[in-house]
């Protein structure tokens, strides 16, 4: 089975134009962004000390970023000491083969995976698919996505630009080419689907040898690991499976056991916007005669550390993945989460991508250095960020990131604003500016509005919008004109 | 106190009249108001765009240029977010002056709801995103519009939602903003307001460039024009 | 140079500025003073959709009896009194019952060993009545035993009371998802239906 990737997607601006012709999309998207909103404000709302719980999940976050080493040395000890094995992957390719030779050296056919946003990031399905073994995606959203052959476009709920016909027609068609079929007759109630998902996905779980996860969180102190989910799906690939494999950014840690009572406050409210998700499952190693027998943990960089080298950029990984600012974006409700062409759409995605594919280090490609500028900053994600991530400033840091390494090629936009920068620093030349402006749009203008053709922003501005013409009196001349007087 | 008007580059250049209104609000409230002319830009442009060396000069000409004020008013929200918010991030040893939003500046530093205009419309007003998450300025617009003389408010359905201006954003993504921007005049149509008003032009010039286009233009002012209204 | 050594190092270059570790401003609240902790937990779980009943020791049997029926799963440690009045079949894990027996099987009962009244969650940690992870997971019906003594204010209250080196599954309300159109529907690969008796 061949699965989809996000390699070679167009830049942010060409993504999006093609995403907002989708209607069908856009309707989804809007609902389920509105749905969701109003969900979330009321889940906070009900907290009197929600502001106290994010000023603590920020520090707690920096806490792990500053003492990592020894953290992740402590976490790797105490996971060794409950049975567990500890595995260090740099890159996506190690990660992808220590869990490859995992598998094999096991069923080695197949695995059930529970929703994980560093498998997706390192697109193990593909690597597993390449040593002919069979993955099943066992997340209702992720299901739907993995039959659909299509890529997710939510950290939550991958599957949110389809609705519940296209759904529908995707179990139709696909549930019965890898398993059980959708049942005759199915229709398109969400209860409908939920229960074509279970009868096909039984079968899975209950013969699966080896299950692949995330990690919401990992306590350093205890080595336990903490994955929180809604269907149970998560509880039967953690518990049912005689090997479980466990990938985790290195991020991911929290210090101690008690910082749960920050997480798991802050997490369910913000993400699906619940006081408690259905399900949050927490092991230490192993356990004996309790689920998995063998436990991997599998400890992943992969452009965390070139995140943590930027003071800036580095709040980023306080992230604990709850989508809570891809659900209030005015942009994401829009585009949608291919658009931004990685695993982590939306504003978390606009400064996460950029900086784990480098863009601290070096220049990074046309459509990961669009993406920082793929916001209008408006600044919605910080005022939810459960972490307080101040993504706007991100945003623009990244941005200077993206014209420093362009310095030289920056082209018309580089000679517009040094242009601009010349006239600003001069009132003088400011005000030679705007009499020529105000001479030229007495010559172009009409009825007092401007309608321009030409390259590049003018082009972009003009396509959709008139501009008033400049006045014939700058403020400045005014001024000057009423002061000359008295 | 010694008032300085920072116009901005875009109402200087664009929309004069703003900054005449400005200037006629605060001197009807007995404020003595000075247009330093050496001031240009806050640079906002260039930092939101990932020029920061461009920025800089700017960034210490503004400093240089209110140095001696004890205020500095300015009828956009985006600037004083600008300066207060990142001045000292382009350049920590810059001695960043003190600015006001214009709303602020009435309510926080005069004490002053009502301002004696008149202006007998419906109106619908769009909290830019600057004023309400950077500068936090909240209701100060709504209880000065509110004690407008014969000025009837319309709320907006979704007043929280971006109006897709972003400044460069508008051409680096303006699929994306126009799109929003659509959202945005739906909502604000749907209001049946005679006049869209905002604290900040720029926004307005994006709301207004569409409606224009649409071939359906609406009166739009700054909040300063209709406080600066009598009868 | 492993890949672990070559992650460390890189870390600690990242580190090279040494940003200051903060200090955690703990200002949030960690109880509920003068709450009435079983009252909210019975109402917050309820709000999940679950079953929640509220009952005398003495009328524990009763309930339990009027709860289940068919084949149910009982975890070592139940008290032999709960299911005095149940006319069901046991199947006990001893030995171990196979995947597919638990998945024929009607339903569960089980203790647990904490519940929280803000968030209307119940912890089970494999304890006394509570059994290994997969019993409380595969049978469609889960009858859950919740004590008032059990039943703390927050979740910062749970912690202090559970031990991390045993498997936890938390538990708030019947197994749902919202992946279809970001709606609410109970019922998918957990127990379909979560009922709570809470001893008084």
């Amino acid at each position: 089975m061949s699965h989809p990737t996000f390699l070679g997607m167009p830049p942010f601006p060409e993504a999006a134009k093609e995403a907002l012709a989708n209607t069908q999309q856009r309707a989804n998207l809007a609902k389920a962004t509105a749905t969701i909103r109003d969900k979330r404000a009321r889940a906070v709302a009900e907290m009197p000390d929600w502001e106290h719980l994010r000023l603590a999940g920020a520090a707690v976050k920096d806490t792990v970023l500053t003492r990592l080493p020894e953290l992740l040395e402590q976490l790797e000890e105490r996971v060794t000491a409950a049975g567990g094995v500890v595995h260090w992957a740099a890159d996506a390719a190690q990660a992808n083969a220590i869990v490859a030779d995992i598998v094999k050296a096991h069923d080695g056919r197949e695995v059930v995976k529970v929703k994980s946003m560093a498998t997706q990031e390192i697109e193990l399905n593909n690597a597993l698919a390449a040593h002919g073994i069979d993955v099943w995606e066992t997340d209702l959203a992720e299901l739907i996505v993995q039959l659909g052959h299509d890529l997710p476009s939510h950290i939550l709920v991958p599957a949110i630009h389809r609705n519940r016909s296209e759904i529908r027609d995707i179990f139709v068609e696909e549930m019965g080419k890898v398993g059980r079929p959708a049942p005759d007759g199915i229709g398109d109630e969400p209860a409908a689907l939920a229960e074509a998902a279970r009868l096909h996905l039984r079968e899975k779980f209950l013969r699966a040898k080896v299950a692949v996860s995330g990690g919401n969180f990992a306590i350093a102190e205890t080595g336990t690991v903490v994955v929180l989910e809604s269907e149970g799906n998560g509880r039967m690939c953690l518990t049912l499976p005689q090997v479980l494999v466990t990938v985790l950014g290195i991020e991911k840690l929290l210090p101690t056991w008690a910082d749960l009572e920050v997480f798991m406050q802050l997490l369910p409210r913000s993400s699906t916007a619940e006081r408690m998700n259905p399900y949050t499952s927490m092991w230490t190693g192993v356990t004996p005669g309790d689920g998995p027998q063998e436990f991997h943990l599998v400890l992943l960089d992969n452009g965390r550390t070139g995140t943590l080298a930027d003071p800036t950029g580095r709040q980023a990984l306080r992230c604990i993945r709850c989508s809570a600012c891809l659900n209030v974006c005015p942009v994401y409700e829009r585009t949608g989460g291919r658009a931004y062409g990685s695993a982590y759409p939306g504003p978390i995605g606009a400064i996460l991508t950029p900086q784990l594919r480098g863009i601290n280090q070096h220049p990074v490609d046309a459509q990961t250095a669009s993406l920082p500028f793929a916001s209008s900053l408006c600044g919605a994600c910080f005022e939810v960020c459960p972490v307080r991530i101040d993504i706007p400033d991100v945003l623009v840091h990244l941005r200077a990131k993206v014209v420093e390494h362009k310095r030289g090629h920056l082209g018309t936009e580089g000679a517009v604003m040094a242009a601009m920068r010349a006239t600003f620093t001069s009132p003088r030349r400011l005000g030679a500016a705007q009499r020529l402006g105000a001479l030229g749009a007495r010559v172009v203008g009409r009825r007092g509005r401007l309608r321009l053709r030409g390259p590049f922003w003018i082009r972009a501005w003009f396509g959709t919008r008139d501009l008033p013409a400049p006045p014939g009196q700058s403020f400045r001349a005014w001024w000057r004109k009423q002061h000359d007087r008295s | 106190m010694r008032v300085g008007l920072f116009v901005t580059c875009f109402n200087d250049t664009l929309f004069p009249q703003v900054g005449r209104a400005t200037v006629s609000v605060l001197e009807r409230l007995g404020v003595r108001v000075e247009f330093p002319e050496a001031q240009t830009c806050c640079g906002q442009m260039h930092f939101n765009s990932g020029y920061r060396p461009e920025c800089v000069p700017l960034v210490r000409r503004f400093a240089d240029v209110f140095a001696g004020y004890e205020a500095v008013v300015t009828p956009s929200a985006s600037c004083a977010a600008m300066v207060r918010h990142y001045h000292h991030v382009v350049d920590p040893a810059v001695a960043v002056p003190k600015v006001y939003e214009l709303c602020e500046y009435l309510i926080d530093v005069l004490n002053v709801t009502d301002v004696g205009a008149h202006f007998p419309h419906t109106v619908a007003f769009h909290a830019t995103c600057h004023s309400q998450r950077l500068l936090h300025i909240g209701d100060r617009p709504r209880r000065l519009l509110e004690a407008v003389d014969g000025l009837d408010l319309r709320p907006l359905a979704h007043p929280a939602e971006c109006c897709g201006f972003g400044g460069t954003f508008s051409v680096k993504n303006p699929d994306t903003s126009t799109a929003m921007g659509i959202d945005k005049v739906a909502d604000i149509r749907g209001t049946g307001a005679e006049v869209l008003a905002s604290a900040d032009t720029s926004c307005l010039m994006h709301i207004g460039g569409l409606m224009s286009r649409q071939g359906n233009p609406m009166r739009i002012l700054h909040l300063a024009e209709i406080l600066a209204a009598t009868k | 140079m492993t890949a672990r050594d070559d992650m460390l190092a890189r870390i600690r270059a990242a580190l090279a500025d040494h940003p200051a570790t903060p200090t955690v401003p703990r200002e949030y609240h960690r109880t509920l003073p003068d709450a009435d902790v079983v009252g909210l937990f019975a109402e917050r779980v309820a709000d999940y959709r679950a079953t929640v009943r509220r009952v005398s020791p003495a009328g524990l049997p009763g309930a339990i009896a009027e709860a289940l029926r068919g084949r149910v799963v009982v975890p070592a440690g139940l008290p032999p009194e709960w299911l005095a009045a149940a006319d069901v079949e046991p199947l006990h894990d001893d030995p171990p019952l196979s995947v597919e027996e638990l998945d024929r099987a009607d339903g569960v009962v089980s203790g647990c060993a904490v519940a929280i009244a803000l968030t209307g969650t119940i912890i089970l940690d494999g304890g006394t009545a509570q059994g290994r992870r997969a019993l409380t997971l595969l049978p469609d019906h889960h009858l859950c035993v919740v004590r008032a003594d059990q039943i703390v204010g927050t979740v910062a209250e749970a912690l202090t009371r559970l031990d991390p080196s045993r498997p936890q599954t938390w538990i708030s309300g019947p197994s749902a998802t919202s992946d279809i159109e970001l709606n609410r529907v109970e019922g998918v690969h957990g127990p379909r239906n979560l009922a709570v008796l809470i001893v008084s």
